[in-house]
């Protein structure tokens, strides 16, 4: 009997992270499974220990200070009281979630001439069975042991030395590890991969850029199509009832320049929608045809479901808040949140679309939003409670200059430059809540200058965010009030998540170079 | 091969060719140009770098070091891992390459008295009462000690011309997207003082303050009942009936030649 006791709470501390477990995330509040919380990218928690009535007295409870220097872009993973993560030049780790101490730290020897684009950053890993699983800045895939961090398996994707590297957080579905290349500005071909979470063994890949001879590849100017960038370096999103993965693209290469590729170069700036087993593509709704401006739609796209209409919806870096049929990408409305130049008309599908002045010159066009966006990478999250959508965006506008540029394999590839426009008025920035049904912004909190925060929403009728001054705010969902704040020293660029463990919620979040948790005392 | 990066480490590789130029032209643009403007000829952030004089050191060792590692309390990042797609040491070279090749070879000597100049600034002209150079000089605006040679003639005139058509950049923090701007800010404190002054730094629940009496006041905006930024900077705009063209130009060759010593 005693044995058999042994055996039991043996068994509960080694739990497996199966598939159903990530499918049913939400009967498991104090678990945050996946890069975005669950499935649907929706990055809220349906705890509610912390909630509108005592917020004013959240205190900081652990830091954990990674040594690592650049940008800190990681949202843990927490499951049954141990918390996962990354930070800069692929070091990945695992804590006790209620102290704050570790278990296992790994660091990754990088080789000296990797070209991530813009920092030494990661964002996140997956889980799977008793593994968690990296993508790493010179294009591998790694497997880690979830007790030990032994490195279980290590494949190569790709040749890291013409300029593909791996940011985002992979995504497991059923029995793989999908994870999508960023590289765009180095004139990369693009690309979604599939790994078997048992061997590392590649299953499928998605060219983002299609083949000669592939549907879509005509919208390509002549050999256009093999530098023609289409990056995927944000976490996609599941839906385990049609079994599609919905996975975001970035911009075309040259990005400043669409002479030379005439075409709308699919499958760039597009939300792809692929079946989970094989990576065959189901259908694909292209946010901005044949982009000059930088406009990556590699912002996470959100599951939503009011009645029997399966939305998904994604706040574009274009400035447009686009409303999605998810079973076959048909637009249903597209509604701007920020300010927008670039559009002066709809397509034939009612899709945005650019006007003639809004071309990138030589002595350069003044265009809103500028290449930043009115949001970028950082996450949304929405909050089935109060049905709002939450997002930080940016107002600027930028001057978009081109210029001819040879390709040449593991240098930058831009075809010119964007420089801010200073019309005597600094940039601003806001936390948005949109209503998803009208694309309407209920409220909005102006931030003292552009903030790169991901959002997080509660059960607790909150929403948690991080500003470029170092503060980490808690705001009403409802209203937008901040209800409390707390200086973390170092302005955010992740994105916060929530957990529990024995019964106590925490809110965390990497800023500078530390992790961050809070709870009530 | 570690002789060779040594090598690379003492001297320009591509000093003077052309097609080194251009590549790092490439590169200046995608890395360089949101700050230092197209054509290197400054922006509203970032200092002319066509000008010969360069603050922080003028040989390409150490332009080269400047790019890579950055310039530690500026705003100038390191070329790896910030702003910009980062980038290799050769293109770096390649960028010192460019810069050289529009650099104006001998600045124009500026037509101004740099003596009759230097009177203005701490006299008449009273630029001193808010503005240091070497030392001497007032603190609620910009110490323009080295404004002479890390900013283009042109946006020095309009600074003094119209000085709320760009305000001045202020405080740079490492993980925020813009410096602080010299905004003009008025509040009302709980116990009903006004105060006016500059904005030091700001975020949304606090502000600092320095009023013309150089006085520091640091608020929580929540305790204030009233706060009011305005983007009229306190600097008076010096039109040509306050500062003659030809005084302007004895300040600006003043101001041009601190650097020089």
């Amino acid at each position: 009997m005693r044995l058999c006791l042994f055996l039991f709470a043996a068994a509960s501390l080694t739990a497996q992270v199966t598939f159903e477990r990530l499918v049913n995330s939400a009967q498991e509040p104090q678990n945050w499974f996946t890069y975005s919380g669950n499935y649907s990218g929706h990055r809220f928690s349906p705890l509610d220990q912390i909630n509108l009535t005592n917020v004013k007295s959240l205190v900081a409870k652990w830091v954990y200070q990674t040594g690592a220097t650049g940008k800190f872009e990681t949202t843990p993973l927490v499951v049954d009281g141990i918390l996962y993560a990354t930070a800069p030049d692929n070091r990945a780790f695992a804590l006790d979630a209620r102290t704050g101490r570790p278990i296992w730290l790994y660091q990754r020897q990088l080789p000296a001439d990797i070209r991530p684009c813009c920092g030494r950053v990661n964002r996140g890993l997956a889980i799977l069975g008793d593994k968690v699983f990296m993508g790493t800045l010179d294009a591998h895939v790694m497997a880690f042991d979830t007790k030990t961090g032994n490195v279980v398996w290590d494949v190569a994707a790709v040749d890291y030395s013409q300029g593909y590297t791996f940011t985002p957080a992979p995504l497991a579905v059923k029995n793989l590890v999908i994870i999508g290349v960023a590289g765009g500005e180095y004139g990369i071909r693009g690309f979604i991969d599939a790994y078997d979470a048992a061997t590392g063994q590649r299953k499928w890949r998605f060219y983002t850029v299609p083949g000669r001879g592939e549907p879509g590849n005509e919208t390509w100017e002549g050999e256009s199509y093999k530098t023609g960038g289409a990056p995927a370096w944000i976490t996609g999103v599941y839906d385990p009832a049609t079994n599609l993965i919905f996975w975001p693209t970035g911009n075309p290469a040259p990005s400043n320049r669409g002479e030379g590729r005439s075409g709308d170069n699919l499958y760039s700036n597009t939300l792809l929608a692929l079946d989970a087993d094989t990576g065959k593509l189901k259908w694909h709704f292209q946010f901005t045809r044949h982009d000059e401006h930088d406009w990556d739609a590699t912002q996470v796209p959100v599951m939503i479901d009011q009645g029997q209409k399966h939305l998904i919806v994604q706040a574009n870096r274009n400035g447009f808040f686009y409303v999605l049929d998810r079973t076959n990408g048909k637009l249903l409305s597209a509604t701007p949140y920020g300010t927008v130049t670039w559009s002066d008309h709809k397509d034939a599908e009612g899709r945005p679309a650019a006007s003639k002045e809004s071309s990138p010159t030589a002595e350069g066009r003044y265009v809103c939003p500028g290449a930043y966006g009115v949001t970028n990478w950082m996450s949304p999250t929405f909050n089935p409670v109060t049905g709002l959508f939450y997002v930080n965006t940016r107002d600027q506008c930028d001057i978009f200059t081109t210029a001819p540029q040879p390709y040449e394999a593991g240098h930058a590839f831009y075809g010119s430059a964007y420089i801010p426009a200073l019309q005597g008025e600094p940039y601003s920035g806001a936390l948005r809540a949109i209503d998803p049904a009208s694309g309407n912004i209920k409220w909005e909190f102006q931030h003292a200058s552009p903030s790169w925060s991901g959002v997080l929403s509660t059960a607790g009728n909150l929403v948690f965010s991080g500003d470029a001054e170092g503060n980490f705010i808690a705001f009403d969902a409802r209203t937008g009030k901040p209800l409390w704040h707390f200086q973390t020293g170092s302005g955010t660029i992740a994105a916060p998540m929530s957990f529990a463990v024995d019964g106590k919620q925490y809110v965390a979040i990497a800023t500078g170079s530390s992790l961050y948790t809070f709870t009530l005392p | 091969m570690l002789g060779v990066s040594l090598l690379a480490q003492e001297r320009n590789p591509f000093a003077g060719d052309p097609n080194a130029a251009k590549a790092g032209e490439f590169q200046f643009r995608i890395n360089c140009s949101f700050c230092h403007g197209l054509g290197a000829r400054g922006g509203g952030r970032g200092p002319d770098l066509t000008l010969a004089g360069k603050r922080h050191g003028t040989t390409d060792v150490d332009l080269f070091h400047n790019i890579k590692e950055g310039i530690a309390g500026t705003a100038m990042p390191a070329a790896v891992g910030s702003i910009g797609v980062g980038m290799t040491d050769e293109e770096i070279w390649q960028v010192i390459t460019y810069v050289r090749s529009v650099q104006v070879k001998t600045p124009a000597n500026p037509p101004g008295n740099a003596a009759n100049g230097k009177d203005a600034f701490f006299g008449s002209a009273k630029c001193f009462a808010c503005h240091m150079v070497q030392g001497k000089g007032g603190r609620l605006g910009p110490d323009l000690t080295g404004t002479g040679s890390s900013r283009s003639i042109e946006s020095i005139i309009e600074s003094i011309r119209e000085p709320s058509r760009r305000l001045a950049a202020g405080l740079t923090e490492v993980t925020k997207g813009f410096p602080q701007e010299y905004e003009t800010v008025t509040v009302i404190t709980a116990e009903g003082k006004a105060i006016t002054g500059i904005t030091l730094n700001e975020d949304s629940f606090s502000v600092q303050i320095m009023d013309p009496s150089e006085k520091i006041y640091l608020l929580e905006k929540d305790k204030l009942r009233s706060f009011k930024k305005s983007r009229v900077s306190l600097m008076p705009a010096y039109g040509t009936s306050q500062l003659s063209d030809k005084a302007l130009q004895d300040i600006l060759a003043y101001l041009i030649s601190v650097e020089a010593k």
